[in-house]
């Protein structure tokens, strides 16, 4: 089956997917924290659109509410707050030096492999787009699993924790045209009561380590010392 | 319904009432009598399903059936026995200067914020609310682990609130799989529903709900604390303030397996492989034993009785995971007994650690002879928890070896090695704390150790006799899980 055969909301689809992968490929192998939230901010915006569009072809409105939510929180609250708390660390210099970028981003394209693999079963009852539009949101949830592994700043934490979110949220737009509207406003507000939290507890890393590091959390062991 | 909506109205309006409380209110003293009234809640709504049957709301959005319906008693009645025991420990830590008036109320109103997200998930039939009502457990809580401020308890509340999101993540992802393979066979907004899910459940499709069940294990797993996703539950446990060890231990990991058991009997009905049963043994007994193995060697009271959770919590993902109506039998007085006990003990250890001064064991010494009380609760819990007879927990243990025997019997001598080794871990530790002479100085501290002996009695009753109504639920609910009644 050609992408052309496709009808024009099938193949914007597909795009977009393609777009909020290489936005989690382009966070993975970002240094700098403010650039970090850029391409958050970016791919937040690229989920927004695909919940419009999503709502618009399907002429369901209750999608344009999770759009308006989604550009409210992941666009604008967010980047937001992350933003300032990077300035008022004064980190926006820092670079975080991941060793062995290549072998990252080969292990990133291993992942979004895996996504694949693992979901190929599906396809036997659904179309290839499907499979598509599901492997991308696994693999961005994956990803975002992988930065927060090979990051150290919390604000880098952060932000791999919000783009699993992305990724659950574009499986949830195109696989199944949105969740029920009563789970998706219980997650937005699950969303955006963990970003507080997450505001709360910068400041209160910074107080206790004078570092937003989260590599020098490290009390806690279970060998002794 | 009245009850169950009722049951969730008194925390939400515990949460806003400890939010905007004035200082001369007495929270403790309030806290349980919050708890009380939704206790009273419960039980008008447990008589209500004993003599009805399954309840549905009029929305299909509160479901109330044999399986859940003792578990939202139970932890009403936990969530009343630990606000007893949190008015007089948080009056004592707030004595000693380590919490302000401003966080105290954070606490009693977050206290109620948990209690609503439990009684949610439990009474919920939805699924997709289900979990944002996990992911809401998880959310209270974090603020209580980091409530002293010390950097290990903020390192603990970070740790917890990045892999239990992460984590949860996972089974949102499980559930937009169950909710993209329901959809293929209609019913709209309808689709989560479990009660719609479970009469559907032969059509939907088989691959999908696989895939999705891997992601909900994953999910709620860490939640349970099955190994190896287990790393924030003792730290949690240790740094947060004890009476929330009690209902994260009692509480939080009964609903998250409460919520893989949901999904396992949606995936049993969908494909006919043992698959999901098959993932649950492998978590559960890996999770058995190596919590079993690393009671040897902890040094603090709290992380010591947190692993002794992930142990028991292993042996009932196995025994659910079993999937024979014995076993799941087994698994349902499992989850009742080790939420009561263990909830007793935290109790009791909270006074030790009080004592003390200290959480470090090595600095917990000779509690019979300072505190009578204190010293026999630590240690008739310990009993209990180990799996003596004729405590409730022997009996439970031993249903589920009895299972296994039946099922897989080259399973048992690993169960019967891992009870074995839990046992050597608790008491090592346990001996020297309770016996031998007090230490130099040591004073006694007010204790309210009613909690203990009611949860205890509890738990030696269901050891001796099981009453027949709980029995039936119990029954009923063996029956909904695995097929036929267990007897």
């Amino acid at each position: 089956m050609n992408i052309e055969q496709q009808d024009f909301y099938t193949q914007a689809i597909l795009s977009l997917a393609a777009l909020v992968g290489l936005t989690s490929f382009l966070m993975l192998g970002q240094g700098r924290l403010l650039r970090l939230i850029f391409v958050f901010a970016l791919q937040g915006s690229l989920l927004t659109l695909t919940t419009t569009l999503a709502g618009y072809s399907l002429n369901n409105p209750h999608l344009y509410i999770s759009a308006v939510l989604t550009l409210m929180l992941k666009v604008i609250f967010i980047p937001w707050m992350l933003r300032r708390e990077v300035i008022q660390m004064n980190a926006q210099r820092d670079i975080e030096s991941t060793k062995n970028k290549s072998l990252l981003m080969m292990g990133g394209a291993g992942l979004m492999v895996f996504s694949y693999y693992v979901l190929h079963p599906i396809v036997q009852t659904t179309s290839p787009v499907m499979l598509n539009a599901l492997a991308v949101s696994l693999s961005v949830v994956l990803l975002g699993m992988l930065l927060m592994i090979t990051h150290r700043q919390a604000v880098a934490h952060v932000v791999g924790f919000m783009s699993i979110e992305n990724g659950l949220f574009f499986a949830a737009i195109v696989a199944t045209n949105g969740m029920p509207m009563v789970v998706e406003l219980g997650v937005a507000f699950d969303v955006l009561v963990a970003a507080v939290l997450f505001g709360i507890f910068f400041l209160h890393i910074r107080s206790s380590i004078d570092s937003l590091d989260v590599d020098r959390l490290n009390r806690l062991k279970e060998v002794d010392k | 319904m009245i009850p169950a909506y009722l049951v969730l109205l008194i925390p939400l309006v515990g949460i806003l009432f400890f939010a905007l409380a004035g200082k001369k209110v007495d929270t403790g003293k309030l806290n349980i009598r919050f708890n009380a009234v939704c206790l009273v809640a419960t039980i008008w709504l447990a008589i209500n399903v004993l003599n009805d049957g399954t309840l549905l709301s009029a929305g299909r959005g509160l479901l109330i059936d044999s399986f859940n319906v003792y578990l939202i008693v139970l932890t009403a009645f936990v969530g009343l026995t630990t606000s007893i025991f949190s008015a007089s420990y948080m009056m004592h830590e707030k004595e000693l200067g380590r919490l302000t008036e401003k966080r105290l109320k954070l606490y009693y109103s977050m206290y109620q914020g948990f209690m609503l997200a439990m009684y949610l998930v439990l009474t919920t039939n939805n699924m997709g609310v289900m979990w944002v009502a996990m992911e809401g457990a998880t959310l209270a809580t974090v603020l209580l682990v980091s409530l002293y401020r010390t950097p290990e308890s903020i390192e603990a509340a970070w740790k917890y609130f990045i892999l239990c999101g992460v984590g949860i993540a996972q089974a949102l992802f499980g559930t937009i799989l169950l909710y993209y393979a329901a959809a293929q066979i209609g019913n709209g907004e309808n689709a989560l529903l479990w009660s719609v899910l479970f009469e559907n459940a032969k059509q939907l499709n088989p691959e999908i709900l696989e895939i999705a069940f891997v992601f909900m294990l994953i999910g709620y797993g860490t939640k349970i604390g099955l190994v190896p996703l287990h790393n924030w539950l003792p730290d949690a446990h240790s740094e947060g303030p004890t009476p929330m060890s009690a209902v994260l231990s009692g509480l939080l990991l009964n609903d998250a397996l409460y919520a893989v058991v949901r999904n396992k009997m949606l995936v049993d009905g969908a494909s006919h492989n043992e698959m999901a049963g098959h993932l649950m043994m492998g978590f559960g007994l890996l999770s058995f034993l190596v919590a079993a193995f690393f009671l040897h060697r902890q040094k603090d009271i709290k992380r010591l009785f947190s692993y002794s959770s992930i142990e028991h919590m292993g042996m009932m993902t196995f025994a659910f995971g079993i999937g024979s109506p014995l076993a799941t039998f087994a698994a349902l007085l499992h989850m009742t007994v080790h939420s009561l006990t263990k909830s007793a003990i935290f109790v009791t250890v909270g006074h030790a650690a009080q004592l003390a001064g200290s959480q470090s064991m090595d600095k917990i010494r000779g509690l019979i002879k300072t505190q009578p009380r204190i010293g026999w609760g630590l240690l008739m819990g310990t009993i209990a928890i180990a799996g003596f007879p004729p405590f409730g927990v022997f009996t439970s243990e031993f249903l589920v070896l009895l299972a296994t025997m039946h099922s897989y019997p080259w399973l048992t001598p690993l169960l019967l090695l891992g009870i074995g080794i839990a046992f050597a871990g608790l008491f090592r530790h346990v001996q020297p704390m309770v016996y031998g002479e007090k230490p130099e100085g040591q004073v006694t501290v007010k204790a309210n150790l009613w909690p203990v002996i009611i949860h205890l009695a509890l738990v030696l009753w269901l050891g001796l006799t099981i009453p027949g109504f709980l029995a039936n639920w119990f029954s009923q609910a063996t029956t909904l899980i695995a097929g036929s009644a267990p007897l």
